[in-house]
């Protein structure tokens, strides 16, 4: 191999992988067809590096895949069993802090935390239940918010600002009293611009926003994570047409 | 070789991971040959005697739970947490978001259609805990069966590595929280 080829690429689980100048591991990865757990992670969307699933070795060092510029001749361990037992315990995390009651959401089977959880086989909470309460929103004509199911991924708050424009979301307070607001005077979505076609009301990965009246609309075995893994590459666009277009 | 004891129980339950359980058919009748039922809603036997398996089914909602848990626990030598009440407290754990005097009061004394409103207060009857509990918040569960309800395929798949001598792993297919 030439020096030019190998500077180039980086390693991931033994496959060597080409990058450009600029992209972090994740990006090289999705791009080479290599998939690294992720939840608030969505390509044109800034990185976020909250949700933490996408850790990575990098080099012996535990990086985030996501926000980590990938560098020529990087060795990246990632879909190993002790990572993988790390990303089953954040995503334990994520199901005990909110009240993810899973036979109850409309949101199952169309859910990316869910879905999550599948793939890593993850069987409980292991960790006590926060039963936080937590506030709905149903203010809005067609859009509702229940943050019992938010995970702070900050893509609605991400999607509003960077593609829609209209900067709807915010994650206010500190510690485990993070929550999602709405920028509006009254704090409420109907005072807010946000509308059925953006970006920001179908982007949730789980079920705290809501189209109103569009529950339990695909039968148990056509739903996405029915037909589908979380691991396949590109399953964001079918996930997000389908928000779209449920009937579809 | 002597069969295997299974205890059952539904504590804060709807009955419907037994009625799965059942939904395993005509393969009960194959089951049966190398289990037998202690204390369960199957049987009539009142409390749980030396068992190798005991099914937890509903999360711990009142004092009476707390016991029948307690007593599965002490006398089966795997305790099993069945179905989404059990491992997390389920949809009646949706009664966490409110306090157990609004709870109480809507049924009993504001509630349409009630008359003579109070709340029952007979000792007979086991006080509510304060919120709905997943059982691992009382007891130690060695094996978790998710689902709501699991299937009858994941009861015949966690019993048969266990009567295999194996441990218990469920393929991803059968893995589902609804």
């Amino acid at each position: 191999m030439s020096a030019d080829t190998k500077q180039n690429t980086i390693t991931i689980d033994g496959q060597e992988i080409p990058f450009l100048a600029g992209q972090t591991i994740m990006d090289a990865a999705l791009a080479a067809g290599v998939y690294i757990p992720h939840l608030c992670h969505r390509q044109g969307l800034t990185p976020h590096g909250s949700c933490k699933l996408c850790v990575v070795d990098a080099d012996n060092r535990s990086v985030s895949a996501c926000t980590m510029p990938a560098v020529a001749g990087q060795r990246i361990s990632n879909n190993t069993p002790a990572l993988n037992e790390v990303r089953k315990t954040i995503t334990q995390m994520l199901f005990i802090e909110g009240n993810h009651i899973c036979p109850s959401c409309e949101k199952c089977g169309d859910c990316t935390l869910q879905a999550m959880a599948y793939h890593l086989g993850m069987l409980d909470g292991h960790f006590p239940q926060f039963f936080q309460r937590r506030k709905v929103d149903a203010s809005h004509p067609t859009i509702m918010l229940d943050r019992d199911r938010c995970i702070l991924c900050e893509l609605c708050v991400r999607a509003s600002r960077e593609v829609d424009g209209k900067n709807v979301f915010a994650i206010a307070g500190r510690g485990i009293n993070a929550h999602l607001i709405v920028n509006s005077a009254s704090g409420k979505l109907v005072d807010s611009d946000l509308e059925t076609s953006d970006m920001a009301a179908h982007i949730c990965p789980v079920g705290a926003i809501l189209i109103k009246e569009h529950g339990y609309e695909v039968p148990i075995g056509q739903r996405t994570f029915d037909l589908h893994q979380v691991s396949e590459i590109g399953l964001e666009k079918t996930i997000l047409t389908k928000a779209r277009q449920p009937d579809e | 070789m002597s069969k295997i004891r299974i205890a059952t129980t539904s504590l804060a339950g709807c009955f419907g991971c037994h009625m799965s359980f059942l939904d395993m058919d005509e393969r009960l009748v194959a089951l049966l040959e190398h289990v037998e039922f202690n204390r369960s809603p199957f049987t009539d036997i009142k409390h749980c005697g030396p068992c190798d398996i005991g099914l937890i089914e509903g999360g711990v909602c009142n004092a009476d739970n707390v016991h029948v848990l307690r007593e599965f626990r002490d006398n089966c030598k795997i305790l099993i947490a069945v179905g989404a009440c059990a491992i997390n407290g389920g949809v009646p754990a949706m009664r966490n978001h409110f306090s157990l005097r609004e709870c109480l009061e809507e049924a009993y004394v504001n509630g349409v259609g009630v008359e003579n409103p109070q709340i029952p207060n007979d000792v007979e009857l086991p006080l509510l805990l304060d919120k709905v509990h997943p059982i691992h918040d009382v007891v130690r569960v060695d094996y978790y069966l998710p689902g709501c309800p699991p299937s009858a395929d994941e009861f015949l798949k966690i019993l048969g590595d266990l009567l295999a001598g194996k441990e218990p792993s469920l393929p991803n297919n059968l893995l589902h929280y609804d």
